[in-house]
């Protein structure tokens, strides 16, 4: 059985379904992300797993007890806020303390938890420091040893790193999951950043609109998106317009040019109209080799980014970019030339959902 | 000086001397007692009677007490509607302005209907029932202020993210009022607590007609007995609320610090 089961769980407010039929099973001590826009859901369900809010349908289990209508308070979890939250009346370590003081520990035990939690954020000379005193990095890694000082079975953050600046968010990031790690805790880490839900997560939960659009670990996620939405909104994605030549050996064509596919074209008829997507970088300028695609385009714009050349290729109606590295010994093609890109099958990402008119 | 900035001073200028020199005034008069020199004699015939000290202290502890029950009373109300009842927020702050516009004696012979000695409830016949009548009044009469302090107070703070992170750490209701949000807003309890004092120390109607040994009764038995002892303490009365004015003043500087906010 899963530590922490979410079961048919929906969230409906007046007429809006905000989170719509989500299940999840989470293992104990896995980092699960749950990543999408504004409004998608992920807080919400977020929030019903912390028991802000009450699912409207579905169960909530966490080691093997039901606590859909438990009081936040009783859950035995740890939260993170995207506004830390920190008490401004208390300083550092009576922040990290609070949990232990209000679940009557010892004075003996709360002493030297804290100090612990103080040494794990490495931060043991700002103890008795006011929150207004400490950077936003600071109040964060204090905000999480506070969560963290119980022991709780759960830790959840609510996108923790929105509100600091994008060197401090990477570093932190880093502890996060460093710290997670070392303690084997259950973590649920919302966020809209597909970077960060990358590289901390072990699964990926992606979500659009209160529905889960795809569950997988990183590499899944984006090498082989299951939808649309999951291919366009991680990563960035060239999406083209294609027609089916041959649905059974996935061969296609983009403006008259024969290129194929291993992805399944399953329910394709021959001759109809696919979305297929090419990241930028599964492509480059090159002649057809071996079984590998070509696409014969006019270059349209380049982009001098300083270590990287980004290339935007017409290819009729069509348009890819690539990104090339910057090398002094060669001199980037120019507006109006003729090029090749080359792709391999396995790269030609087939999309579900509506098809182009 | 700019003819834009003469008006606004004008018009300061016009307006303190409205204020000052009534108050100069008075306390000239009052330094009068001795003919022909100025001398302190109403002043010190005024902290020798035994009658100031007793009306002034019992003053003094029906404010405190209005103040403790007007913290334990608006408090957790404000707290709770800014959390779970936002949608009700101009109602309850229209009831607050109420006794701003209902006069006091309304509010007494209501008392006076309600819990006299023939009533279902004589709270009138017994000393210590009517002056917990007269706290009781008394809150309701500072209930504008002392609400508005806290509100203003609980704006300042993100009261529903901070209730949420002492729950997720297990704290209770009551734990998360008393531990969390009352030491955050306590400069704003403060600001309505000197504001709420300063009402009751010279508040009459309400005491007279309770007939209870207030200092409000007793400024006026003076008054009506005394010639120089009134003016004496009159300024003795501005003194005290200007003392309490200058105490928010510190405490919403000073405290700010120690509470951990900037």
């Amino acid at each position: 059985m899963a530590f922490l089961d979410i079961a048919g769980v929906r969230k409906v407010y007046g007429q809006t379904t905000v989170v719509r039929e989500f299940n999840l099973s989470v293992e104990r001590g896995e980092f699960v992300s749950f990543l999408g826009p504004s409004g998608c859901g992920k807080t919400t369900t977020l929030r019903m797993v912390a028991g802000f809010e009450s699912p409207t349908v579905g169960t909530i289990t966490i080691d093997g007890k039901n606590v859909t209508h438990l009081p936040p308070n009783q859950r035995n979890i740890g939260m993170v806020f995207q506004a830390y939250a920190l008490f401004p009346n208390m300083s550092v370590a009576d922040n990290i303390g609070f949990g232990l003081k209000v679940a009557k520990k010892p004075a003996a035990e709360i002493g030297p938890r804290v100090k612990e939690m103080l040494d794990l954020i490495k931060l043991p000379h700002l103890a008795d420091r006011y929150p207004y005193q400490l950077s936003g990095g600071q109040q964060q890694r204090v905000a999480l040893a506070r969560a963290l000082a119980n022991k709780p079975q759960v830790l959840l953050l609510d996108e923790p790193l929105s509100a600091l600046d994008a060197k401090i968010r990477v570093s932190l990031r880093e502890e996060i999951r460093t710290l997670q790690k070392a303690l084997g805790i259950t973590t649920i880490f919302v966020t809209h950043d597909q970077e960060e839900a990358l590289s901390m997560s072990d699964r990926i939960v992606v979500m659009s609109d209160g529905r889960m659009e795809q569950v997988g670990n990183p590499f899944e996620i984006y090498n082989y998106p299951s939808t649309r939405f999951v291919a366009g909104f991680v990563g960035t994605l060239n999406i083209l317009k294609a027609r089916v030549i041959d649905a059974a050996t996935g061969k296609l064509s983009i403006d008259g040019q024969e290129v194929a596919t291993t992805r399944s074209l399953d329910g394709s008829a021959n001759g109809s109209m696919r979305s297929v997507a090419l990241r930028p970088e599964a492509v480059s300028l090159g002649e057809r080799s071996g079984t590998g695609n070509a696409l014969t385009g006019t270059i349209e714009e380049v982009g001098f980014l300083g270590s990287v050349v980004r290339i935007k290729v017409r290819i009729g109606e069509n348009a890819v970019s690539l990104d090339t590295f910057n090398s002094s010994s060669v001199t980037p093609p120019k507006r109006g030339d003729t090029v090749s890109i080359v792709f391999t099958r396995e790269d030609l990402l087939v999309l579900e959902g509506p098809e182009p008119a | 000086m700019k003819a834009e900035r003469f008006g606004p001073w004008l018009a300061m200028v016009l307006g303190t001397l409205y204020f000052v020199v009534p108050l100069i005034a008075t306390f000239e008069f009052s330094l009068r007692k001795r003919r022909g020199e100025y001398s302190f004699d109403a002043y010190r015939a005024v902290f020798a009677d035994t009658r100031f000290i007793e009306s002034f202290g019992y003053s003094t502890m029906i404010a405190l007490i209005t103040i403790l029950v007007g913290v334990l009373l608006v408090v957790p109300t404000a707290y709770v509607i800014r959390l779970r009842l936002p949608r009700i927020r101009p109602v309850v702050e229209f009831i607050t302005l109420l006794p701003l516009v209902i006069p006091a004696i309304v509010i007494v012979f209501g008392y006076l209907r309600l819990y006299n000695s023939s009533s279902f409830l004589p709270m009138t016949a017994s000393t210590r029932a009517t002056d917990l009548l007269l706290v009781f009044a008394y809150v309701v009469l500072s209930m504008p202020y002392m609400y508005r302090a806290v509100d203003t107070g609980l704006r300042a703070i993100d009261v529903k993210t901070l209730t949420e992170a002492a729950e997720s750490l297990g704290a209770s209701w009551w734990t998360i009022l008393f531990k969390i949000i009352l030491p955050n807003v306590r400069v704003a309890v403060l600001s309505g607590a000197f504001l709420t004092f300063a009402i009751v120390i010279g508040e009459f109607t309400m005491a007279s007609l309770l007939n209870r040994p207030a200092f409000g009764p007793y400024l006026q038995n003076v008054g009506a007995n005394s010639a120089y002892e009134p003016s004496a303490l009159a300024v003795i009365a501005f003194v005290v609320t200007w003392a309490c004015m200058g105490l928010m003043q510190l405490f919403g500087s000073g405290a700010r610090g120690a509470s951990g906010t900037r």
